[in-house]
């Protein structure tokens, strides 16, 4: 009992600053990949042979970001985008320097996700609003999002748990968070109890996020009912 | 008036291609309830969705009350749809919406007021039998009544044409006739042109004043429901029927 308590006495703020620094740099950083990531998934939908306005020049570009963004490891393209991150946010450091690359890095993947969303929506359902006279705006927001919004909601929570991995590499380059005290401290001081600490941390706010995701999921979803 | 004038429908490029239809005459006059029978795959649901150029047809002229709709803009078209009604084969209801909203949803795409939509959505529900059930969503009620609640969707724009693909053939016998009574009513009291696809001669018979029967891209046989089934001239007709060619 005492070691605990003198442990948290000692590394309970260090712990509790660096997972508020996590959640902040993953909260963001998915905030900002949607922002970017919705239209993208949208954008590949609609161009699609088959979607609303085929476009073959488009949905193939836009396939090739996707493609390359999710295919760079993250930990190459932290360091190889810092002049960029310097560019955006003005030092490539700390929680600013983190969310750049991270959302560079999401926004493919959250452009995919939304995708694989929208494509789960019946076609007839699509075909339903256009013989009301839906237009293609009408379309993707009140039947592809609406329809799909549980899916979407998944899909966040997927997405927030990855980035959560990626910021804690991004502590390597002194991103600062859970990532930068588990390799200060527990990889270059030996402390195998701080190691612990935040793997302890990673793993229960996981486990949170899923959950909420899934228990929002199914209570948004009217299907089950 | 609906009238089709030679219109063809072919699918699939140079090498592929696919003649789902194949220079159709038609014409269905207001207050019909009209009939399109066929073999599954003989093209019926292609040529309903030309009449609201769901399906864009490679040739001819499609007519609504003299309009030619190949020949309307985007939005133009858009406008056109909102006069015209339809319900499918498998209702087609919006999952993640109540029935309410899901009878308002065409007043929805033009803003219209919402208490003035609200209002005109349960005065349908009560058309349709479902008034209890506005806040129930599509997963909680049964086929037929899903298939009143897109009937009442169908109707809130006030269409004066009704297009129904094998509206019933996801339906039990009984849930069919229930069905089809609503139609006939609807018909009746609200003078709506109904344009049904069929393939089944019960449904056919029980419901249509006149009918067309199509086969392989191409009306084989048209005409007052009686005419047709009494003196089938086609041998598709004569088959459908049950009779030796
Ligand atoms: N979008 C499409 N692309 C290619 N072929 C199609 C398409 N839609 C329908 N067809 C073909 O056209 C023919 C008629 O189809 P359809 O109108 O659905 O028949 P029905 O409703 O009478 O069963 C079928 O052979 C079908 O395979
Ligand atoms: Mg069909």
């Amino acid at each position: 009992m005492e070691a605990i308590s003198a442990f948290f006495n000692e590394y309970g703020a260090l712990l509790a600053g660096g997972t508020w620094d996590t959640i902040v740099m993953t909260g963001l950083s998915t905030l900002f990949a949607y922002v970017l990531g919705i239209p993208l998934g949208v954008a590949v939908v609609v161009t699609s042979p088959d979607g609303l306005r085929p476009n073959r020049a488009v949905h193939t570009i836009l396939g090739w970001i996707v493609n390359i963004g999710r295919s760079i490891p993250f930990i190459i393209l932290l360091v190889a985008i810092i002049p960029f991150t310097r560019l955006i946010v003005g030092t490539s450091l700390g929680v600013p320097g983190a969310i750049v690359p991270l959302v560079v890095s999401a926004a493919p993947f959250v452009g995919r996700m939304v995708e694989q969303s929208l494509l789960e929506v019946d076609a007839s359902l699509v075909e339903a609003a256009e013989s009301f006279g839906a237009n293609m705006w009408q379309i993707v927001t009140k039947v592809l999002v609406r329809e799909s919004l549980p899916s979407l909601i998944r899909g966040v929570a997927i997405t927030f748990i990855a980035v959560f991995g990626y910021s804690a590499m991004a502590g390597m380059v002194g991103a600062g968070g859970l990532g930068d005290i588990a390799i200060r401290y527990g990889y270059q001081r030996y402390q195998g109890d701080v190691m612990i600490a935040t793997i302890v941390i990673l793993v229960v706010l996981v486990q949170i996020v899923q959950s909420l995701g899934d228990l929002a999921a199914h209570k948004l979803d009217k299907r089950n009912r | 008036m609906i009238q089709i004038e030679h219109l063809s429908k072919t699918f699939g490029s140079e090498e592929t291609q696919h003649h789902a239809l194949v220079d159709i005459n038609l014409t269905i006059n207001d207050g019909d309830i009209f009939g399109i029978l066929g073999e599954s795959g003989a093209g019926k649901s292609t040529l309903v969705r030309c009449m609201n150029l769901l399906e864009r047809p490679t040739q001819g002229k499609v007519l609504v009350d003299g309009v030619d709709a190949t020949q309307l803009s985007d939005s133009q078209l858009r406008t056109l749809r909102r006069s015209i009604g339809m319900i499918f084969q498998n209702f087609s209801l919006f999952q993640q919406r109540s029935v309410l909203s899901n009878v308002m949803f065409p007043l929805e795409l033009v803003r219209a007021d919402a208490k003035q939509s609200e209002a005109r959505a349960r005065e349908l529900l009560e058309l349709v039998g479902l008034a209890d059930k506005a806040n129930a969503y599509p997963a909680q009620l049964s086929g037929g009544q899903q298939q009143r609640v897109a009937i009442a969707r169908a109707l809130v724009n006030k269409p004066r044409v009704m297009l129904c693909d094998e509206a019933t053939s996801a339906l039990d016998t009984i849930t069919t006739r229930q069905i089809l009574d609503l139609l006939k009513d609807i018909n009746r009291e609200l003078g709506v042109t109904i344009i049904l696809i069929t393939h089944s001669l019960v449904v056919a018979r029980y419901i249509c004043n006149r009918v067309a029967v199509i086969d392989a891209g191409q009306i084989v046989e048209q005409g007052d429901t009686a005419t047709v089934f009494d003196n089938p001239t086609s041998d598709v007709a004569r088959a459908l029927l049950g009779l030796e060619g």
